[in-house]
């Protein structure tokens, strides 16, 4: 026998099934696999860095063979952003923005290739090419040894020379909400 | 000569250009600067009417209206061929109110304009989420809605006046950057309730289906949560391509790129994501080397667009006319100096006067003819006043790049040729 109790109670389960039906008629949800192909930003603390391995040599060719027409050689001279050089310019009437004077975090260098570079064709180089290339570009800036081979384990911790060089606007340095 | 009809404040306003005024300068000797050959005029010049044009499915411009953007590169970097351009400035100097037509709203991309098909096109929403999901441009378009008119400003515009005044620029030139749209899409707070984001989420990562998949963090403050907007309208149609067809996020009184274009992922996470836009590249560098990080807000500013950069003007009757517009909220208050920043007049404000939304201000002027310079100054209703540009530069130094937003003082030599000055 049910009681009206539980009549009433099972009556409020389904309302609730019907109300929540609704609001997931938007969307499906996501699958494990299909969010990998997409999750490929690159944190502070290296999660999101991708197995493989890649030296400095290995990234000179791969420079040579993608960066060099808009970068110039040695990261430098190119039509587009020079790579190398201009540390100390800083606070200079004429200050030279490169991954060697001014980027923060060897992580966001390997997110930025991998997601935008090479311009023509962004996402086509192999993770190995990208570890080996973000050791090219930090040895050109004489921030890691021309023997030196990156991973996921070992890139997080390379410290950028302006890797302090940065001032949170106090508006947004502590985010809170209500929700 | 007020109507009925108009509320206290519009008649006010009226009153405040002082229409009176303008008729009867108009009819004596100052007239003829507003005028031209009005004096030598007979309406039997004017050609007869004959019967136009068959209807057609689109509307074009008028063929004595020559109006378009102009592609440029880094400051100083003008007349360049399209392919090397990073941006293409709307022309403030040629329209009126304060709706930008869509095909001239400022254009900005980081690898060009992706040509994305919306039956294909998706929107990943995952991280710190209870339910991670993907969604159609249907699923979207089935949504509550919602539409809001507010600005959009590249974080750049301003720049080419950092270090120098060119002499040879227009407003345009110098403030065409900025545009503003009735923007139309899904409030975010709805999708944020719909995915279950995390109540611990304070940073989102937006990402965009170009080819550089630009990427920025976004704060999940209060303010952002109850006014960012997924959008898929623009001034009454879907986006078009160049402003983020079919889907960009808009985020009322912050700064352009945050408003991520051809939007495909958001992904919920407790800190900032530290993409390079927002290290490298969108980063204010100070006068000692230290550079400062997430200024998203676009401050108070405001520019005179006529008379501006490059026009002529003539003694006697002129009309100073402008935009002002605030990140913070409403313009409460422009200023204009007529006399090179030694004393300031009130404009007045043209409604609607929108929070986060460009406002019309214009000021009678009678000038008479010795050479001078003009700036406005305007006011938000957090009191935030728009600085000169010593004091600005002062705070800043000259290495900022992005988030100028002094006076702009305009020059006027005895000729009546309006320049641009630093001040």
């Amino acid at each position: 026998m049910f009681s009206i109790r539980a009549l009433i109670a099972s009556g409020m389960i389904c309302l609730c099934l019907f109300s929540t039906a609704h609001s997931r008629d938007f969307g499906r949800p996501a699958t494990p696999e299909e969010i990998r192909l997409w999750d490929i930003d690159v944190r502070r603390d290296g999660s999101g860095l991708p197995a493989g391995s890649g030296t400095v040599a290995a990234g000179a060719t791969v420079y040579e063979n993608n960066c060099v027409a808009c970068h110039g050689p040695n990261g430098q001279g190119g039509i587009k952003d020079r790579l190398v050089g201009g540390q100390g310019t800083l606070s200079s009437s004429s200050p030279v923005k490169t991954v060697g004077s001014y980027w923060p975090y060897t992580t966001t260098l390997f997110d930025y290739i991998r997601r935008a570079m090479p311009y023509p064709t962004p996402g086509s180089l192999s993770d190995d090419e990208t570890y080996a290339l973000v050791a090219y570009i930090l040895n050109l800036n004489g921030i890691v040894p021309a023997d030196a081979k990156l991973d996921r384990n070992n890139l997080p911790k390379i410290q950028m020379p302006n890797r302090d060089g940065f001032i949170p606007e106090p508006e947004f340095q502590v985010i809170r909400n209500s929700r | 000569m007020l109507s009925k009809d108009k509320t206290p404040q519009q008649s006010a306003d009226d009153h405040r250009v002082s229409r009176r005024r303008f008729l009867k300068v108009s009819a004596g000797a100052a007239g003829a600067a507003v005028t031209g050959k009005a004096a030598a005029d007979t309406l039997a010049d004017v050609p007869p009417r004959e019967p136009g044009d068959v209807l057609s499915g689109h509307s074009e411009r008028s063929q004595y209206v020559h109006i378009e953007r102009i592609p440029e590169a880094g400051p100083g970097k003008r007349n360049v061929d399209p392919i090397d351009a990073i941006n293409s400035k709307t022309p403030l100097d040629k329209l009126v109110g304060t709706i930008t037509p869509s095909d001239l709203h400022y254009e900005r991309s980081h690898s060009g304009v992706p040509d994305l098909d919306p039956t294909k096109h998706r929107l990943l929403v995952h991280g710190m989420v209870r339910r991670e999901i993907v969604l159609t441009m249907d699923d979207i378009r089935a949504m509550p809605s919602m539409s809001r008119i507010a600005f959009l400003e590249c974080t750049g515009n301003g720049w080419e006046n950092w270090k120098s005044a060119p002499d040879n620029v227009t407003v345009q030139n110098t403030h065409g950057l900025i545009s503003m749209h009735e923007w139309t899409g899904v409030p975010l707070s709805f999708l944020i309730d719909l995915a279950g984001v995390d109540r611990a989420s304070t940073w989102m990562l937006a990402e965009g289906a170009d080819g550089a998949g630009v990427a920025r963090s976004i704060p999940l403050t209060d303010e952002v949560i109850s006014e960012a907007i997924l959008a898929y309208g623009q001034n009454g149609e879907p986006l078009r391509p160049a402003h983020g067809f079919p889907l960009r996020l808009f985020l009322p009184g912050l700064e352009g790129n945050l408003n991520i274009k051809w939007l495909r992922r958001l992904k919920f996470g407790d800190r900032p994501f530290l993409t390079r836009w927002e290290t490298a590249r969108y980063t204010q560098l100070q006068a000692d080397g230290k550079a400062i990080q997430f200024q998203l807000r676009q401050d108070v500013n405001s520019v005179i667009t006529s008379p501006s950069g490059m026009m002529e003007i003539k003694p006697g009757y002129n009309r100073v006319t402008g935009l002002a517009w605030s990140g913070y909220g409403k313009i409460t208050r422009v200023e204009i100096s007529t006399d090179g920043a030694w004393t300031w007049k009130d404009a007045s404000l043209n409604n609607p006067i929108l929070p986060k939304a460009q406002t019309r201000f214009q000021m009678d002027w009678e000038w008479n003819g010795e050479p001078t310079k003009i700036v406005s100054r305007s006011t938000d209703e957090k009191g935030n006043v728009q600085p000169d540009r010593k004091s600005f530069i002062a705070k800043v130094g000259t290495n900022a790049l992005f988030h100028y937003s002094a006076q702009q003082t305009w020059a006027i030599d005895a000729a009546g040729r309006v320049r641009n000055v630093l001040d």
